[in-house]
């Protein structure tokens, strides 16, 4: 056998950041746009407000918000934009209503056209309501035979309590009653350009595509509402929440624990200490229950940022009969990186991991319109990329240590298990105290 | 309507060399951003795994990141993660592939893990019972425990084909994936991880002479191993409509999956390409005929999709394959009348002919898709890895825009008219959750 040593690696040249625009226009909205030129191409993201909005009529709206216009049929808005290339889909989340796409860079113009029209002029024909009415209904009635589904909205529900993120999907009876007449009335309410951003990345010149948005989205005007939603609750740790599932062959294990926003002094060290235990697949959660006892197919937990909070969410899909040994890890390697410093060698990994996933994530013009419209959305710009770089290769092991024992403590955690509870409740009473979730 | 855009295309460098060995190599440099992909493909999937052993070629896939000569069980995920990068392998009908994403200046250290496993894995009991319970859990999480697990990818080819390479179930039983042993996985290794099976590729920011200076370094004392011969899975076309169905226990909603077969997309691309235009007619937004008129007009679907090759890549696979068509439906859905109304508009496609506007929308959409794939340094690697394996080719990813905006509307019709119910194969999911 031979032997053979690794390469080394050639050190990063410096982040060079792509060179970019940005104007506030009269009516309000913002528009952020940025050059790279890799192919011949044009992102497109806008971000809408859209906090405390009502559940089940927002829902619909998003999907229902290209079925037509007083000009325009949605065979004709369908058509046009495909005629550039084009396709632009409207979906929502608890702070904002993101309408994102993409279309060949010629057809920048006639896609903003498009947009526009819908912006300021979506009619919500009966028919096509009802039609999209009646499939969103059934697509949640799809989400709601799906394990992931199931246990994220458990789960949500043990963390915000009250606040208004407990809930992220509507009941289908709630769909059911939207009539069209509600959705003209909310689009007239809050899709409006105040507070919106509208990013663009390509093959554009970037002075020239903002004067193209002004152009065409100047005619879309309104008071915004205001879409602000208060501070999440703290989490509030308690028995382990489990939910039946009869015959499930699988047991869905979900934790949610406290974290902090991106511009937090210490979030970098948070993003390390995430990483060290479970946030990528060298991480010790990984390397322990699937790859040394082969209990899941993965595990991963990660960082996720709303914008009145954040919180740090671990997932494992693990088998039936190792529900509670699976549980027993998890519960360990928490405790174990809030107990101890990590590694020197396993914090310099993670570290690497951290800043060269940043780099990869902008090497695509899709890639640099989701960082860019996502920090927007959070009043940063790309720029923060680089004082976020600085924050990962300072964090030192302590800092790591100080942050996972605050953040990271099994008895901070939030815990559900969806499965066959049958099968499952004496495995995790033996570790913990369980309730049974109300069905 | 818009007048007609140009439809752009790439021109991504390539370069092709062969070693000594026998392991065809491909590069494309692209200065534009500081980062590499790495792609090795060998020519092994699905289709050739033996019976009593379905599933195997996956499980091998996970075998291959076990370790290797030089490097522990682990390494190979820390070694590519600690130098800022992403990994993963996937296995096909008729390829597997390994992949890593990485800062530029991390070239060198993908090459050295890739050729290390290519000169043997560490193949051990240890391992292999460890990957058999994880890979069980990756069908549990993807099949068993989920609606809709394996439609219509796994569900539709027993319909469809009669022979095992074709017809087997490519995640594989339980039964098969525990009886496997090291001896299998030892001898398939030796039969498909030939470095003369294989083919290298990289894209992004390298220069060409250093990176060949590395990949000689690294991968020229891999001992040379002829490819093995490569199998013929051609199996005759229907003779008959072939209807299945089979209960999903969880699944809510009744779907239906419908396929036919299509030419060699291989041996006769000419005549293979206006499919794929054509899947995008039928199926490609709300302004396409299926969509139209299933989900808007009649309302007996909630989506329809359509596309070739089962596993959606449809520029990488090798005959016999098929255009698929599937759709869920909403509550007390009519199959029989769907497939009925799908026969109904192909017939109008064939006997009427295309909208004014309506290819050239299509096959404008269908260029941005692929420019949108090519943009990342996988979706350049990772298809000219496999255009070189199958066809020698690898330049073909940047002549499909123009290829697609050269299919006229005849062959459209032409190949609408081929999609007959005698030559479809069907497979219904029956909703066993009680909607």
């Amino acid at each position: 056998m031979t032997s053979k040593t690794l390469p080394d690696l050639v050190p990063d040249a410096a982040l060079t950041l792509p060179r970019q625009a940005e104007r506030k226009l009269p009516n309000g909205l913002t528009v952020i746009a940025i050059r790279r030129e890799s192919v011949p191409l044009v992102e497109v993201r806008l971000r809408i407000p859209f906090g405390r909005a009502p559940l089940a009529p927002a829902t619909l709206l998003s999907q229902a918000l290209f079925t037509g216009t007083g000009t325009m049929s949605m065979l004709d808005i369908a058509a046009e934009l495909q005629a550039v290339g084009g396709s632009l889909a409207a979906g929502l989340d608890p702070d904002r209503l993101q309408i994102s796409g993409n279309a060949l860079a010629d057809g920048l113009a006639r896609t903003l056209e498009i947009l526009a029209g819908v912006l300021t002029g979506a009619t919500y024909p009966g028919e096509e309501v009802v039609t999209e009415r009646e499939r969103l209904v059934d697509n949640i009635q799809v989400a709601l035979s799906q394990p992931a589904h199931l246990a994220r909205v458990a789960l949500l529900k043990r963390m915000y309590s009250t606040h208004p993120y407990a809930v992220q999907t509507p009941a289908p009876e709630e769909v059911h009653a939207v009539e069209p007449e509600a959705l003209r009335e909310l689009h007239a309410d809050r899709v409006r350009p105040g507070g919106a951003i509208l990013v663009l990345v390509g093959d554009i010149d970037p002075e020239q595509a903002i004067d193209v948005a002004e152009k065409t989205l100047g005619g879309w005007t309104g008071e915004a509402r205001d879409g602000g939603v208060p501070p999440t609750p703290a989490l509030q740790p308690g028995p382990l929440l489990l939910v039946d599932r009869p015959g499930s062959v699988q047991s869905s294990l979900r934790m949610a624990l406290p974290a902090l926003t991106r511009t937090d002094p210490d979030y970098a060290a948070l993003t390390l200490a995430n990483l060290v235990f479970g946030g990528y697949f060298s991480s010790r959660w990984v390397e322990n229950i699937r790859e040394d006892k082969g209990y899941t197919y993965g595990s991963h937990s990660v960082v996720e940022h709303f914008v009145a909070g954040s919180a740090l969410l671990a997932a494992a899909d693990v088998a039936t009969e190792v529900t509670g040994p699976s549980l027993l890890e998890t519960t360990y390697e928490l405790g174990r990186i809030a107990s101890l410093p990590p590694g020197e060698e396993e914090l310099e990994q993670a570290r690497r991991y951290a800043l060269g996933t940043l780099r990869l994530g902008m090497s695509t013009q899709a890639g640099l319109a989701g960082l860019a419209s996502v920090y927007a959305g959070f009043g940063l710009r790309l720029d923060h990329l680089r004082e976020h770089s600085a924050a990962l290769a300072a964090a030192t092991r302590e800092q790591v240590a100080e942050v996972a024992a605050r953040h990271l403590a099994p008895s901070r955690a939030v815990t559900v298990v969806l499965g066959d509870a049958e099968k499952i409740e004496a495995q995790l009473s033996a570790l913990t105290v369980v309730e049974r979730s109300a069905q | 309507m818009a007048s007609r855009i140009q439809i752009p295309a790439t021109k991504y460098p390539v370069e092709r060399f062969t070693l000594a060995n026998g392991l065809r190599v491909v590069l494309s440099p692209d200065r534009s951003a500081p980062v590499v992909g790495v792609a090795v493909v060998y020519d092994v999937g699905i289709r050739s795994e033996p019976e009593g052993r379905t599933g195997f070629a996956h499980l091998f896939e996970h075998l291959m990141f076990q370790g290797s000569e030089n490097l522990e069980k682990l390494a190979h995920f820390r070694h590519v993660q600690g130098a800022g990068g992403s990994f993963n392998g996937s296995t096909h009908l008729d390829y597997t592939d390994y992949f890593e994403v990485l800062p530029a200046g991390a070239l060198e250290r993908a090459l050295f893990l890739e050729a290390d496993r290519m000169r043997g894995p560490r193949l051990t009991e240890e391992n292999l019972r460890n990957q058999v319970d994880v890979v069980k859990e990756e069908i549990r999480v993807n099949v068993l425990n989920r609606p809709y697990g394996g439609f219509p990818w796994l569900k539709l080819p027993p319909v469809m084909f009669r022979t095992f390479p074709n017809a087997h179930d490519g995640y594989g039983s339980f039964e098969d994936l525990e009886s496997a042993t090291v001896e299998d996985a030892q001898g398939f290794f030796d039969r498909y991880y030939a470095c003369g099976n294989a083919v290298l590729s990289v894209a992004g920011d390298f220069d060409v002479a250093e990176a060949t200076a590395m990949i000689e370094r690294h991968f020229g004392d891999v001992p040379a191993r002829p490819a093995p011969a490569l199998p013929d899975f051609a199996e005759p076309d229907l003779d008959g409509e072939r209807r299945e169905s089979y209960v999903d226990r969880i699944a809510p909603l009744p779907a239906v999956a419908a396929g036919y077969r299509v030419p060699d997309p291989i041996g006769a691309f000419d005549a293979y390409l206006p499919f794929s235009v054509l899947a995008e007619v039928l199926t490609d937004g709300d302004a396409s005929r299926l969509v139209e008129r299933l989900v808007q007009r009649d309302r007996s679907v909630t989506n329809v999709g359509g596309y070739l090759g089962f596993m959606g890549d449809e520029y990488q696979v090798r005959n016999p394959t098929a255009l698929l068509l599937q759709a869920h439906m909403p509550p007390g859905g009519d199959a029989g009348k769907v497939l009925d109304t799908i026969d109904e508009e192909l017939d109008r496609l064939a006997a009427d002919g295309l909208k004014p506007g309506e290819l050239e929308r299509t096959q404008a959409r269908m260029a941005t898709r692929l420019l949108h794939g090519t943009d990342e340094v996988l979706g350049r690697a990772l298809p000219m890895a496999v255009l070189e394996l199958q066809r020698g080719r690898p330049e073909l990813l940047n002549e499909l825009p123009k290829l697609i905006s050269e299919v006229t509307a005849e062959q459209i019709v032409a190949a609408a008219a081929t999609l007959r119910p005698e030559r479809r194969a069907t497979v219904e999911v029956k909703p066993g959750a009680g909607a």
